[in-house]
C-alpha cells in the first residue's frame, strides 16, 4: 500500500535522526590515507645526505602531463650534490598540472621520487603551485600533515594462498 | 481599546523584524536538521553550533552583482520578488500571537496581533494566492525558458491546490462560525477540543494542500532543480534571489501559523504565555515539513495534478458535507 510504505519511510527517516553522525571533522580530523595513497611528491636522499637525484630526466619523459622539468649539471670535487656524475641543478614539478599517476615514480632508476601522502595543496597563486627541489627534497621544509593508515592489513603477499 | 495608529505601526515594525528573524533562524535549523536525518552534521563552522550561518550567507548575498539578463523586462524583474515577499510578510497582520498583553513596567495594554478582522482567514488565502503573481511575473519577466515553465507551474499548481485548500478551511470555519483568528480560537476553547481530532481529515488535507502552496517538497515543481535549473527563480542572483527564498519561508512559517491557529488552538493552552504556545505549535508544523522534505522524494508532475484534483478534491468536498450535516444537525 503506497500511504503505510509511505509512513515506512518517516519512520526510517525519523530513526536516523537519532544516529551518531558520520562526518569527519576536516581540518581536525585526518583520515588516514591508505599507505599507496599518491600525494605531493619527495626527493629523497642517501644515508650520506647526497641526493639520489642524478638528473636523469627519466620522470620527465615518463610524465604525462609534462609537469617535470629538470636541468642536469655536472658535479664537482667541491660542490658535490648527487651520488652520480651529475645532479638536477633545477628540479620543478608543477602541481597545476600534475595528476599524480607515479609514472616519475616508476620511471627512476635511483627510487630517488616518490609520491607521498600530503594531500592539502591548495595555495593563492599558481606559481606558488611550482615546487621547487627545495621544497620537494627530503628533510622536506614542508612538515608532514598527513596520517597513512597501518600497512599491514593492505601488504598482502602477492602469491598468498596460491602455494 | 483599538490600538492607535503610531502603536500599530511600532507592532508592525517589531513583527516585521520577528519574522524575518525566524526566517534566519530556520534556515539554519532546517540544514541543521536535514543533516541529522542524513546522519551527518549540518552546517556548524560559524559562530556556536553554525548559529551565526545565516548571517553569513547574507553577507554573501549583499556582496552579490545585481544584474538584470538581456531581454528582461527590468521594472517586473526588480517588482517580482518585492511581490512575492510583501504578500508572505503581510500575512502576519491577522496572525494572532496572544491576547491582551501589558508591556511590562508599564500598564499599558496591547493586543498581540496587527489587526484582527473579521475575513481575516480570507484575507490569509487572498494574500497566499498573491504570492504567486510575484513567482509568475518573476518567471515571465526573466525571459528564460526555464523561469517561464517554473512559473507556469507554480500557477497551474496554485489553481489546483487553493481550491482543496479552502475547502478543507471550510471545515473549521463552519464549527467555530467565523473568519476572525481570534474568533477560531476563542472557539476552541469555548468547544474545548482543539479542531485537528474533529477535522482531521480536513487537517491532512490542509498539511498537503499548504505543502503545494509554499511549493516544498515533495511538491516543489515550480523550482524543480532536476529539469528546470531553479524554475522562476532561474535567472535571480543576490539579493533577489534571497528576497524569493525568504518570501518562500515567509510563507512557510504563515501557514504554519495558520495551521497552529486552525487545528491546534492557536495561542491558548495552560501554564505558559500565548505567544511561547503559538511558537512552540508553529515549530511542530515546521519540524513536520522538514521531516517530510528529507522523507519524500518529489512527485512527478501528472501525480502531482491527479492527487489534487483527484483525491484531495472529492475529499475535501465530502468532509465538507460531512461537517456541514453535523454542524445543522447540532444547531
Amino acid at each position: 500500500m503506497a500511504v503505510t510504505d509511505n509512513l515506512k519511510g518517516f519512520g526510517v527517516t525519523f530513526r536516523h535522526l537519532f544516529r551518531k553522525p558520520v562526518t569527519q571533522q576536516f581540518p581536525e580530523y585526518k583520515r588516514p590515507v591508505y599507505p599507496r595513497f599518491r600525494g605531493r611528491h619527495r626527493l629523497h636522499r642517501h644515508e650520506n645526505g647526497l641526493e639520489k637525484c642524478v638528473g636523469c630526466s627519466l620522470c620527465a619523459a615518463a610524465c604525462p602531463a609534462d609537469c617535470i622539468r629538470v636541468v642536469a649539471a655536472e658535479n664537482t670535487v667541491e660542490e658535490r650534490y648527487s651520488a652520480g656524475e651529475r645532479y638536477a641543478r633545477i628540479y620543478e614539478i608543477n602541481m597545476t598540472r600534475c595528476i599524480f599517476c607515479g609514472y616519475c615514480e616508476l620511471a627512476c632508476p635511483f627510487d630517488a621520487i616518490t609520491l607521498g601522502n600530503d594531500y592539502e595543496l591548495a595555495e593563492m597563486s599558481r606559481d606558488a603551485l611550482v615546487y621547487t627541489k627545495e621544497m620537494l627534497l627530503e628533510p622536506s621544509p614542508a612538515p608532514r600533515r598527513t596520517p597513512v593508515a597501518p600497512v599491514d592489513p593492505y601488504d598482502i603477499p602477492a602469491q598468498d594462498g596460491l602455494a | 481599546m483599538p490600538d492607535g495608529f503610531i502603536v500599530t505601526l511600532i507592532k508592525s515594525f517589531v513583527l516585521v523584524n520577528l519574522v524575518m528573524g525566524l526566517f534566519a533562524i530556520m534556515t539554519w535549523f532546517e540544514r541543521r536538521l536535514i543533516g541529522r536525518f542524513q546522519v551527518r552534521l549540518g552546517p556548524n563552522r560559524v559562530g556556536p553550533f553554525g548559529l551565526l550561518q545565516p548571517i553569513a550567507d547574507l553577507g554573501k548575498l549583499i556582496q552579490k552583482e545585481s544584474l538584470i539578463p538581456y531581454g528582461a523586462s527590468p521594472f517586473l524583474y526588480l517588482v517580482a520578488p518585492v511581490i512575492s515577499l510583501f504578500s508572505a510578510l503581510m500575512v502576519f497582520s491577522v496572525v494572532p500571537f496572544g491576547g491582551e498583553a501589558t508591556i511590562p513596567f508599564t500598564d499599558y495594554q496591547i493586543y498581540l496581533w496587527i489587526a484582527d478582522p473579521n475575513v481575516a482567514l480570507l484575507l490569509v488565502f487572498a494574500l497566499g494566492s498573491f504570492s504567486f503573481y510575484g513567482f509568475l511575473v518573476g518567471g515571465w519577466s526573466s525571459s528564460s525558458k526555464y523561469s517561464l515553465y517554473g512559473s507556469m507551474r507554480a500557477v497551474s499548481q496554485l489553481v489546483s491546490y487553493e481550491v482543496s485548500l479552502a475547502l478543507a478551511v471550510i471545515g473549521v470555519v463552519m464549527m467555530s462560525q467565523t473568519l476572525s483568528l481570534t474568533g477560531i480560537v476563542e472557539a476552541q476553547q469555548r468547544d474545548g477540543i482543539w479542531y485537528i481530532v474533529p477535522q482531521f481529515v480536513g487537517f491532512v488535507i490542509y498539511l498537503l494542500a499548504s505543502t503545494a502552496e509554499v511549493s516544498r517538497i515533495p511538491f516543489d515543481l515550480p523550482e524543480a532543480e532536476g529539469e528546470l535549473v531553479a524554475g522562476y527563480h532561474t535567472e535571480y542572483g543576490g539579493m533577489r534571489w534571497a528576497m524569493f527564498q525568504n518570501a518562500e519561508y515567509v510563507a512557510l512559517i504563515g501557514f504554519s501559523a495558520i495551521a497552529s491557529i486552525l487545528f491546534l488552538g492557536g495561542y491558548a493552552g495552560p501554564w505558559l504565555p500565548g505567544p511561547l504556545w503559538m511558537l512552540i505549535k508553529m515549530f511542530v508544523f515546521l519540524f513536520l515539513s522538514i521531516w517530510i522534505r528529507s522523507t519524500l522524494p518529489r512527485v512527478r508532475y501528472d501525480r502531482l495534478m491527479t492527487l489534487g484534483w483527484k483525491v484531495l478534491l472529492p475529499l475535501a468536498t465530502a468532509n465538507l458535507l460531512v461537517t456541514s450535516a453535523i454542524v445543522a444537525y447540532r444547531a
